[in-house]
């Protein structure tokens, strides 16, 4: 882990809320495993502000990608960032996915919990499909990022705007179906609301099958020095920025 | 070149600035984002005997000016701690000397986590801000009387240099200072949290699961600064002070109001240089202001 003084060299609005931050670090993006974390201090917050913890969407040419949603004061001072800018950004921190899977990666995401697994996407050698959920189609974040990476997507929304009607269990549960018949093997991956992430990990202690869980806890230091971001695992309190944030199914206590 | 050794009750400190118990873990979690050559002590995270599981989440608040925990001291236990984390500590970061921050549910606890860490740290730290589970709950650090006992019985259970962590929370502090005074403490480390409060207007409920917490960050310096000054005039005792330090120049108050050392804690979340940037300042003020010695800024409040 490090912390650095990096570049903007993208900051993109995409709608809905959403932004492409992209930053120069050839030691973090070398570095980066997919599901691993960075701890932005937010350039325009007083000096006693905490930093904001965010996934990695991408991590590769020597820049490194966050996917955000603006949702409190911070994101919102971040949205002032310009490019040539300077952030200060620790990482990479915490234990991300493995990048190995036996059989198909079956990828489930909702809302920015489709950032960690861009990268995963990227970085794993098997076959894989994205399962992307939302309450309408523009809910469904950087399909063509997934695409470009030839990644299979199919996608659910609440409204039936987009993919199938209902929530990304549906599409998720058909293809686990047909794996099955098939006697084939795959393992679940998964970030997002803590409802899908305990659906998935349902679904892989159900089935059998390796669950690889992304959780999201509000932090403080992001290095394991403070004890704020607990998560109930069969270990006790584990510290989901240093023992997590990918957590193993069978080890999670909901 | 300015002096910036320390001796605080016994603990030598190639540099004036250390580290808060609970903000820089066990000392090894910052590896990578902290300069340890400029650190002259950590303090690591609270033990008891046991592991402890500590408060149900959330267990903190982000508040204008610091940040409000209620973490409840959560931590492995003494055992774990000597077997694993301070070997792991000493391979990695080399000379730089461990003040061991301990705290106990009895008097009896105190001096067996004292005992346990004898010969094995530079220093011990008592927290006093813990409730006294024999004694219906009440803190030991908010009765004089109580403080001595405990202060006591772990001044007898180990000769490593003895630092008692006073609560800011009383309406004066000269009775606890005297009391460490008189049970042997060799310094006083001045300030932990001050009891606070966040809530939720939207579902009207306390933002911590535990309800409250404590307060800590740029918002309480004043509070420390002026507790620090009334613990210096009223006792002999080095201080190491805390409490809201983000740069060289809170730090220099801090020396100016009478503490013979620092440490760094809330501020190293946001700006893990904070320590680094604290003693690079402290040594030009020093050079600048014509103090040869660090040493001589304790005290040096003009009046
Ligand atoms: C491991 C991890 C990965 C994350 N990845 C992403 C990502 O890829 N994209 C993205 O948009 N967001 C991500 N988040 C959530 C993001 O950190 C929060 O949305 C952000 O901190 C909110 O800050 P704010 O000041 O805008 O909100 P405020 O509500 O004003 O924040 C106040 C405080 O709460 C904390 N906080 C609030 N919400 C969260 C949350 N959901 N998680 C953690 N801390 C929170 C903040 O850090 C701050 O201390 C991730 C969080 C974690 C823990
Ligand atoms: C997250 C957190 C955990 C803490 N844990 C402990 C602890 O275990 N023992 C202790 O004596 N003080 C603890 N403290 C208090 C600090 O050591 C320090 O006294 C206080 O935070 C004031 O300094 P600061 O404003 O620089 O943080 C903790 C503080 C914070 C913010
Ligand atoms: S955020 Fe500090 S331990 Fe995880």
């Amino acid at each position: 882990m490090i912390a650095q003084n990096c570049r903007t060299i993208e900051h993109n609005d995409i709608g809905g809320g959403y932004r492409y931050l992209v930053f120069e670090s050839p030691e973090m993006a070398t570095a980066m495993i997919p599901g691993q974390f960075v701890h932005i201090r937010v350039p325009a917050l007083e000096e006693s502000a905490l930093r904001r913890p965010f996934s990695v969407f991408d991590a590769a040419d020597g820049l490194v990608t966050v996917l955000y949603k603006t949702v409190g004061r911070g994101t919102a001072a971040l949205n002032g960032v310009k490019v040539g800018d300077t952030v200060n950004v620790m990482g990479p921190l915490g234990h991300g996915f493995p990048v190995k899977c036996e059989g198909t990666a079956l990828l489930v995401g909702g809302g920015y919990g489709v950032a960690p697994l861009h990268l995963l996407a990227r970085r794993l050698a098997t076959p894989k499909i994205l399962f992307i959920g939302g309450r309408t189609k523009d809910d469904l974040l950087a399909l063509d990022r997934f695409k470009k990476l030839g990644v299979e997507i199919r996608a659910a929304t609440n409204d039936g705007s987009f993919g199938e009607k209902g929530f990304v269990t549906i599409p998720l549960d058909a293809a686990i179906a047909e794996l099955k018949t098939k006697g084939e093997k795959f393992a679940l991956f998964t970030c997002g609301p803590d409802g899908l992430l305990k659906a998935v990990a349902d679904r892989a202690i159900a089935n059998g099958v390796p669950g690889h869980i992304s959780m999201d806890r509000h932090m403080i230091c992001g290095v394991g020095a403070c004890y704020a971001c607990i998560q109930k695992t069969v270990r006790g309190n584990s510290r989901c920025c240093i023992e997590g944030p990918v957590f193993r199914s069978e080890d999670l206590v909901w | 070149m300015v002096d910036m050794n320390v001796n605080l009750g016994g603990l030598k400190m190639a540099s004036p600035v250390a580290t808060a118990s609970g903000t820089f873990g066990y000392g090894i979690e910052y590896i990578g984002a902290v300069d340890y050559s400029k650190l002259g002590a950590i303090t690591a995270k609270g033990l008891r005997v046991e592991a402890w599981p500590g408060n149900p989440s959330p267990r903190h608040a982000e508040v204008p000016g610091g940040l409000v925990n209620a973490i409840g001291l959560q931590g492995t236990g003494v055992a774990h701690y000597l077997k694993i984390t301070l070997p792991f500590f000493r391979s990695k970061t080399g000379k730089i000397p461990v003040i061991a921050n301990i705290w106990g549910g009895s008097v009896e606890e105190y001096a067996e986590v004292a005992r346990m860490l004898d010969d094995k740290v530079e220093a011990i730290e008592m927290n006093v801000s813990c409730p006294n589970v024999k004694a219906g709950g009440h803190t030991f650090g908010q009765d004089p009387k109580i403080l001595s006992e405990v202060v006591s019985a772990v001044r007898a259970a180990t000769k490593l240099p003895l630092f008692v962590k006073l609560a800011p929370n009383v309406p004066s502090i000269v009775p606890y200072v005297k009391a460490c005074e008189d049970s042997g403490a060799d310094a006083l480390s001045l300030i932990n949290t001050i009891p606070a409060m966040v809530i939720d207007v939207e579902t009207r409920k306390p933002v911590l699961a535990n309800s409250t917490g404590g307060l800590s960050g740029r918002a309480v310096h004043p509070v420390a600064v002026k507790l620090v000054y009334d613990a210096h005039r009223a006792t002999k005792l080095p201080i190491l002070a805390m409490g809201g330090i983000y740069s060289a120049k809170d730090a220099v108050e801090f020396f100016l109001a009478g503490a013979s050392a620092v440490a760094v804690g809330t501020a190293t979340f946001t700006n893990p240089e904070a320590v680094s940037n604290v003693y690079d300042g402290l040594a030009a003020y020093c050079e600048k202001h014509g103090f040869q010695s660090i040493r001589d800024l304790t005290g040096a409040l003009e009046s």
